[in-house]
């Protein structure tokens, strides 16, 4: 019992260590690795801090550094043993050997890739995309795709070409197969009209579906724009192939095809298609990008085939590699540089626009190098900010209060179900030998399915209930993924914790430094004895009590 | 002491008496059940409530509340007398027999034509703002009508079979509680004694409050709201209300085997057990092609029965003139049909169904011109109908909410109240 109550005293002092060395680090100028991208990131996000006189807040510490490097890089947190490798290293440039490690060393290429294989489904076809009976999409086919390019750093500006001009099969396995096609083959209803809107707000950060009907309300983008970025997919049609002699479809195949236009002469040499004003009157439009520059209109494929040359101007674009920094900032921060992210016309000027117009040319200067734009943003001093706010910050950067955000602490967020379910399998060391890639997927999207709510219109809209209210609280304390984490039968990962040789101190300590990436305090430690007491001394059973609470804290489910 | 009851299956009293003497350990921050602060006036007056039928994907309203029979945009549907001053579509005979309880507002005319933008601004009263998130009806309403309903253990904010919008500035804890038209809500049985589910939540709460207390934010205190009414929630006997199998069957007939049918019926139940707002949706009014054949053979019977069956049930329990019903979408569709069929997005002149609450029914409310591409009186908005609901629930359009920035916002943004609905 003595050297119990000893345990305790040790752990609070060093409780206070963390907190006094993480304020002391603040005072310091933040280091830039040697990076020039970081510094120059650094600098710019200072000056802003300056012009609003903000002090920002102290650095986070160690493991909640760690812990949001782990989630941004690679969906979950950090294992117990990786977060005690890193803190047990003392070398001065352990963070940038950490980020270098999690997206050059073999043992995370594959962590890496499928973390952001999700993100990337979830952006280019959503969360319900293929999920449907009768879908055009092979969701399966479109992660592939992306797995392989993602693993192999395919760059960036290379990836969106092939997206945008892919054909071929959507399906593994089958003749000519290429995942990619499965971005667009269910965009291309209606005149190609969500292929046209979902290619200029991915990849330009242009909004352009209301202009579809009409003039944009607060942009320069005219009804015409929207027509003439359209015509580059008016060659394109996504066609069921089916198994020979049967009427099953074996899969779907993206095709261009010669498109003779809409006009009542239809001459393919000029392709015309035509759009109508609200005022009833009918206009005609051409292939013309959001720049002006125009291709040859002819809509015969021998001629031209027209998102080859979109594919093209996009790689061009500035606004391609702006939308990309904007993204991955916004993936990092919690906030981009315009809200929403992908909406980045004249109307809606960013908040540190030098800083992204920076951020933009470097991206190009790199080529488009993922893996280097990810390192400079998670090894900029922004995002080692603690999440706490100071007086100086409180209220001046509070991005939830309406303030544009000024990066001068961390924003919190909640872990996205992805990531919960990931960071539940880490924690509970149930990752370990689990099944392959497709059996994997197939259970996770089995539970994430329960969270996603449609809208209802032809846009595929939807939205999540996997957002910080009662049917999540009610899956995390009842459902059957936090039961197989708590579980203590024969086995798991709590029966097997609970007949280690460690001490009960260990024990706990192992639980808060799983979920938390800290080990326990005073007080957290006072209430696991009495929880210990309370299930007369079956340390299994006390160790669930104290695993489900964990597990259903804020400061598990928050990235922070 | 019954060791084998689980939370579930108890009323939250019964619950509350076990803990109360179940451990030494006590539970600060989290303390369960609502305080019973409102006065005797509260309690005696009338609970208020709204019933929100969302019609995602913005309807043809010139197809079903305002019909252009003969105009070369008025489709092939007819017009028929109902049991109020109005005609509607043939395809709605069952409402035709309502429509003494209904207005059709027929001046609507708003400039969102986009389905985010438009879903947003007609839950809200505002355009999206990039810099401000606003609360939609249902957060707006609940929030000013729980204090009528101290004993409400279930969320006073329901959206069945659908997203609504969210909270906004009045954060989390009034977020939308979404179930689905089966009314079965998910993982509701922990199946562990009272004792111990009350030990873990002690030593949750104490983690919990431990990280909120380093100024980490709303993030932070937001989470141990929902966590508490997840509680009450699970121990609520009152979450019978959402089952609506136990109905008779010949009741569940009447409203129609559809998700629908099922959202208004459980929408009745839960008026009945006091929960003050409730939301159910019905998708599938995007009708860019082949429009009539769907609006007739599927959409139309679908919403005619549901919502008929509806507004008779909260009449005949004298439960209509304090609940107030609005029926819209996001926007309507283009007067002119497409080359495919159909018809595309359009707010500029539009329809919008209210009732209940006192409000007048049987009547129109404006007018459109012959070919339905104008409004030709007063035009009204979505903060008007806002305000209107507002009005007709008593609560004062003066009321003021300061979003967390400190801005103050009036309720309704500043709507008007639509006169006709009142006099």
């Amino acid at each position: 019992m003595k050297l119990h109550l000893w345990a305790i005293a040790i752990l609070s002092v060093m409780t206070q260590m963390l907190t006094t060395s993480g304020s002391v680090e603040a005072q310091t100028e933040a280091s830039d690795y040697g990076i020039q991208e970081v510094a120059q990131i650094n600098q710019l996000v200072r000056q802003g801090w300056a012009d609003y006189e903000i002090r920002p807040s102290i650095a986070a510490t160690e493991g909640e550094w760690i812990r949001r490097v782990y989630l941004d890089i690679l969906g979950r947190i950090p294992s117990v043993d990786e977060l005690r490798e890193f803190t047990k290293d003392r070398s001065p440039d352990k963070r940038k050997a950490l980020v270098t490690k999690l997206l050059y060393d073999e043992q995370y290429t594959e962590q890496y890739a499928n973390n952001w294989t999700t993100i990337w489904t979830n952006v280019l076809i959503g969360r319900s995309g293929g999920t449907e009976r009768n879908s055009l999409i092979n969701r399966p086919g479109m992660q592939k795709y992306l797995r392989d390019s993602l693993a192999r750093n395919k760059y960036y500006n290379e990836m969106v070409y092939e997206l945008v001009t892919a054909t071929g099969s959507n399906t593994p396995g089958t003749d000519g197969f290429n995942g990619a096609v499965n971005f667009m083959t269910m965009k291309l209803e209606e005149k190609a009209a969500q292929a046209t809107a979902k290619t200029s707000r991915i990849f330009l950060g242009l909004q352009v579906q209301c202009t579809q009907c009409h003039n944009h309300p607060f942009n320069e983008w005219k009804q015409q724009k929207f027509w003439e970025m359209n015509a580059f997919f008016r060659q394109t049609r996504a066609l069921r192939r089916f198994e020979s002699g049967t009427r099953n479809v074996s899969h779907v195949e993206l095709v261009n095809e010669s498109f003779q236009g809409e006009g009542l002469t239809k001459d393919p040499n000029k392709a015309d298609i035509y759009y109508e004003l609200r005022n009833g009157i009918t206009k005609v439009a051409y292939p013309v990008f959001v720049d002006g520059q125009t291709i040859n209109p002819s809509g015969y494929i021998e001629d031209v085939i027209r998102r080859d040359e979109l594919g093209k101007l996009m790689m061009e674009s500035r606004y391609l590699d702006k939308m990309l920094a904007n993204r991955i900032w916004a993936h990092f921060m919690g906030y981009g540089f315009t809200k929403p992210i992908d909406d980045m016309g004249p109307h809606n000027p960013p908040t540190h626009p030098e800083l992204l117009d920076y951020m933009g040319q470097q991206i190009r200067k790199k080529n488009f190098d993922l893996k280097q734009i990810i390192s400079w943003v998670a090894l900029s001093e922004p995002y080692a900010l603690s999440s706490r706010t100071n007086s100086s910050n409180e209220s001046l950067d509070d991005p939830l209060l309406g303030e544009t955000p000024k990066f001068s602490r961390f924003y919190m967020r909640q872990m996205r179900a992805e990531e919960l379910y990931e960071s539940l399998l880490t924690a509970t060391r149930a990752h370990e030998g689990r099944g392959d890639y497709e059996a994997q997927e197939e259970l996770k999207s089995r539970w994430l399915g329960q969270f996603v709510v449609a809208f209802g219109n032809d846009e595929g809209e939807e939205t999540t209930s996997f957002n910080g209210t009662i049917p999540q609280a009610l899956m995390m304390f009842n459902g059957d993924l936090v039961k197989k984490a708590t579980d203590k039968e024969k086995g798991s990962f709590l029966n097997e914790l609970a007949a280690s040789e460690w001490n009960n101190t260990q024990k706990i300590n192992y639980l808060f430094e799983a979920a938390f990436a800290r080990k326990p305090n005073t007080n957290e430690v006072k209430v696991a004895n009495q929880l210990l007491v309370a299930r007369k001394g079956d340390l299994t059973a006390a160790l669930q009590d104290i695993w489900w609470a964990v597990l259903n804290s804020n400061e598990f489910i928050l990235n922070h | 002491m019954s060791r084998s009851l689980t939370p579930k299956g108890m009323t939250r009293r019964h619950f509350m008496s076990h803990l109360s003497g179940a451990s030494a350990m006590t539970m600060p921050a989290l303390a369960m059940g609502n305080t019973l602060l409102a006065n005797a006036d509260d309690l005696k007056r009338r609970r208020k409530s709204a019933v929100l039928l969302w019609m995602g994907g913005g309807p043809s309203t010139m197809d079903i509340w305002d019909l252009k029979p003969g105009a070369p945009t008025g489709g092939p549907f007819r017009p028929i007398a109902t049991s109020g001053d109005v005609q509607i579509s043939e395809h709605m005979p069952l409402m035709a027999k309502q429509m003494h309880n209904m207005a059709i507002v027929r001046s609507m005319s708003t400039r969102e034509a986009d389905h985010g933008r438009g879903r947003y601004y007609m839950h809200t009263g505002y355009v999206p703002n990039p810099n401000i998130e606003h609360p939609s009806y249902g957060a707006v309403l609940s929030h000013q009508l729980s204090h009528q309903r101290p004993e409400l253990e279930i969320p006073p904010f329901v959206t069945v079979g659908g997203g609504s919008v969210g909270p906004g500035f009045l954060g989390m804890a009034w977020a939308p509680f979404s179930v689905n038209s089966n009314g079965q809500v998910r993982n509701l049985q922990m199946g562990l004694e009272d004792q111990r589910l009350y030990q873990r939540m002690y030593a949750l709460d104490l983690i919990e409050s431990g990280f909120i207390n380093q100024r980490r934010g709303s993030a932070a205190s937001d989470h141990q709201k929902i966590l508490k009414k997840t509680l009450n929630l699970m121990t609520s006997s009152q979450m019978d209300a959402f089952k609506v199998a136990s109905e008779p069957e010949n009741v569940q007939e009447r409203y129609g085997n559809t998700n629908f049918g099922r959202g208004c019926l459980m929408a009745r139940r839960l008026v009945e057990q006091g929960v003050p707002f409730i939301e159910v949706d019905l998708g599938g009014w995007d009708n860019h092609q082949n429009i009539h054949a769907t609006l007739r053979d599927t959409k139309l019977p679908e919403l005619d029965q549901a919502m008929s069956a509806l507004v008779e049930d909260l009449e005949q329990r004298g439960l209509l003139e304090d609940t107030a019903i609005i029926w819209m979408g996001e926007f309507s569709r283009t007067p002119r049909i497409n080359g495919n069929a159909g018809r595309d997005h359009w707010a500029r002149s539009w329809s919008v169904v209210v009732g209940g609450g006192g409000m007048n029914g049987g009547i129109a409310v404006g007018e459109t011109n012959s070919d339905g591409t104008r409004v030709e009186t007063e035009p009204y908005t979505s903060q008007d109908v806002m305000a209107s609901v507002c009005k007709a629930l008593g609560i004062s359009l003066q009321t003021t909410f300061t979003s967390q920035n400190g801005r103050p916002m009036k309720i309704a943004n500043s709507g008007k109240i639509i006169k006709e609905l009142f006099s």
